[in-house]
């Protein structure tokens, strides 16, 4: 389908994987120098200009299970370590927020204000490094090249693209069930009311016209909705209000004490943050992470890992399996209610398990792609 | 009007793509198939009407002659001729026809694709079956592909390639009266929203292009000489075929739709969309004026479901079928 999708789901996914980092970073009392370090490092590594070079070429989307290993090459580009219940648990969290988000998304067009929404919040992550925000603002620049350009239906072409690579996958998160926009089978709740998409009109008026044109008559029906008018549209350019809210950082709620964070005095100007008041359970999703996160070891590359294993080009089947079979390790220690939510996410974590395999004998073209790009971040 | 009746369930879950529900009523059987597409499969049920009969079968969009992965298919449908009924697909490498259970394929045709990706997208969506003899197949460059079926046999011949969309084709319906009056026999729809009337024959003639708004019209059908176009904007617009003249626009839905039906013989006409929503409307022609009127007549919330296919299961609206994204069934509806 499009082939335009791939730069727009990985910007996305690593936005999201950044703002659970951060937070983790923070809940942990990682040394802030450290903290800002693997910050920077993974932001470098996801805009590195040859890597984004290779990623913004046309091309089909990777298959589930290279685009994972992507991104755990990616959480591992610093001195900060994940063991693997943690990556899954990351990932999870990540993939399902990106569905959301592009299953919710009010147009197709608006996929590139959600993007343009994780982007600003990557902006200011290293804002004060001039080095790396000059990356960012090269992708920036490319994203509006590329993009705006596009047609409705090439955007809707992307979306559905985007639709089929998440389909199936109903991992319960408990931000998103507290918030009641998932519901307990791990489906989205889509609203019949609030704002209709730019462009489009509240639903309900008829319009008879006669043959020259005139109108004759206009009628109303019962919408079985209860719908607003259109938002204006958000900013497509590089700075602005982006309007739409999907794509912000729905954990910042936790972070409560932020501004003492050295050197980074938060200031209010064109924050977006979602939710102003505590969301408990945001906070538990991430102290769940953090547990499952064992130790989150600021490590240096090259030093001997604590009982800890990074093996990102395995493709051996049963090992997987066994590393995502096992309940017993995810759920230690957690909360009643993570742990139950823990053994639905195994079945479906399972289901996914049963795409790779599919997705690995059938799509050698897209895995060799997958090295390329890991090739390229190897380098790095 | 219509009262929910027990799911069909497929093996498959449906993909967000236009139109994705396909329906075959075989009546001398008292079956009925439907076909739903996922990814790289299609599902086809076929189910018996005193509804203790489901057999399921799934086809894999494994294209011959190519060497490369299995591509996605973008739409699945029956294509019913007076001397027999086809199953087509349409993918990112070609058009695959079936016989209509699915168990041979019958002809393949492959698109022109290029050796490594390109910044447009390269599928064939739309499908169409018209007047005795044809079946026209949108592609992504903005043709449409018109091919001669034989009354059997594989010998199906590519007989006219038709160049007036400058945009991607997304859906195509041939007039579904069976008036032998209308002149119009096939309208096709682009991601612009432009529309293209036509007339078949040996070689099929434009009678009429009807210029969108830079929205997509993701499902158009023809009934009576009136084009019923449904958009990315919600609306759904009606036109007169021939002379491109607005006779009626609803905002319908609150978000694309995905799927238009018409059962010929009431008029009745089905709309569903993102939003979750299906709507039956009427359609009535007023004989005086030639003008044709729309009148709404029931919603229905499936809810959160982005629907992507909806499909009347017989010729007078009596029931209709509906599936959405991420869903494994097919819902049915019928009147009470």
């Amino acid at each position: 389908m499009s082939s335009r999708t791939l730069p727009l789901l990985f910007i996305n996914l690593g936005g999201e994987m950044l703002y659970i980092l951060d937070q983790r970073l923070r809940a942990q009392n990682i040394p802030p120098d450290k903290a800002k370090k693997v910050m920077n490092d993974i932001i470098t590594t996801m805009f590195n200009k040859k890597f984004l070079e290779e990623l913004f070429k046309p091309q089909e989307l990777y298959s589930k299970k290279a685009l994972r290993t992507v991104f755990d090459r990616l959480a591992h580009a610093s001195i900060m370590r994940l063991n693997q219940a943690s990556m899954d648990k990351l990932y999870d969290l990540m993939t399902m927020a990106f569905k959301y988000q592009v299953l919710l998304c009010p147009r197709p067009k608006d996929l590139l204000l959600v993007s343009f929404n994780h982007m600003d919040a990557i902006k200011d992550f290293v804002k004060e490094a001039p080095t790396i925000l000059s990356q960012v603002d090269e992708t920036y620049r490319q994203l509006i090249e590329i993009y705006t350009p596009l047609s409705s239906g090439e955007f809707q072409l992307i979306r559905q693209t985007l639709l089929i690579f998440f389909q199936d996958m109903h991992i319960r998160v408990s931000i998103f069930l507290k918030d009641k926009v998932q519901n307990s089978n791990g489906r989205f709740v889509l609203p019949t009311t609030g704002p209709v998409p730019h462009g489009t009109q509240v639903p309900s008026l008829m319009r008879m016209f006669s043959c020259n044109g005139e109108e004759v008559s206009r009628l109303q029906f019962p919408t079985g909705g209860n719908y607003s008018s259109a938002l204006r549209q958000g900013s497509l350019e590089m700075f602005g209000d982006r309007v739409i809210k999907l794509g912000t950082n729905m954990y910042s709620v936790s972070r409560p004490v932020e501004t003492h964070m050295s050197g980074t005095s938060k200031n209010s100007a064109q924050n977006t943050k979602v939710n102003t008041t505590p969301n408990p359970l945001a906070k538990e999703e991430l102290n769940m992470l953090a547990r499952l996160m064992g130790g989150l070891e600021v490590q240096k590359p090259g030093n001997t890992d604590n009982g800890f294993r990074v093996n990102l080009f395995a493709t051996d089947e049963e090992e997987e399996e066994a590393l995502m079979s096992r309940p017993e390790e995810m759920s230690y220690g957690v909360l009643n209610i993570q742990a139950t939510k823990d053994q639905q996410s195994d079945a479906a974590l399972a289901k996914i398990m049963g795409d790779f395999s599919e997705q690995g004998d059938t799509a050698p073209g897209a895995s060799s792609k997958g090295d390329d790009l890991l090739a390229m971040m190897d380098m790095m | 009007m219509y009262h929910k009746e027990k799911s069909i369930q497929t093996k498959n879950s449906a993909s967000a793509l236009y139109n994705n529900l396909s329906v075959l009523r075989i009546a001398p059987r008292s079956l009925t198939y439907f076909t739903v597409v996922h990814a790289n499969t299609v599902s086809i049920v076929s189910a018996s009407w005193d509804g203790l009969n489901y057999s399921h079968r799934q086809l894999q969009s494994k294209e011959p002659n190519v060497a490369t992965s299995t591509s996605l298919i973008m739409q699945a449908a029956w294509c019913v001729l007076p001397s027999r009924d086809l199953l087509v697909l349409t993918s990112q490498k070609g058009i695959q026809m079936y016989e209509s259970d699915g168990s041979i394929m019958v002809y393949w045709h492959a698109l022109d694709t290029p050796e490594t990706p390109t910044a447009q997208a390269v599928f064939a969506r739309g499908i169409a079956s018209v007047r005795e003899n044809y079946i026209c197949v949108g592609v992504s460059s903005g043709g449409i592909l018109v091919f001669d079926i034989p009354s059997k046999g594989g010998n199906i011949t590519l007989s006219e390639v038709l160049e007036e969309h400058k945009e991607s084709v997304t859906d195509m319906a041939s007039e579904c009266s069976g008036s032998q009056e209308c002149i119009a026999d096939m309208v096709s729809a682009d991601d612009a929203g432009t529309l293209c009337v036509w007339k078949s024959g040996e070689e099929f003639q434009l009678l009429n292009k009807i210029t969108g708004f830079d929205m997509s019209c993701s499902s158009v059908k023809l009934w009576k000489g009136t084009v019923v176009a449904g958009y990315g904007t919600g609306q759904i617009r009606l036109y007169e075929a021939v002379t491109g003249i607005l006779h009626a626009e609803v905002n319908a839905h609150a978000r694309w739709i995905y799927s238009l039906d018409i059962a010929p013989f009431s008029g009745l006409l089905l709309s569903a969309a993102e939003d979750s929503f299906v709507r039956v409307w009427h359609l009535s022609l007023t004989p005086e004026s030639n003008c044709v009127e729309i009148s709404h007549m029931y919603n229905e919330c499936v809810t959160d479901t982005q629907i992507c296919g909806a499909k009347f299961c017989d010729g007078d609206g009596y029931a209709f079928a509906v599936t959405g994204y991420d869903l494994n069934e097919i819902i049915r509806y019928t009147q009470t």
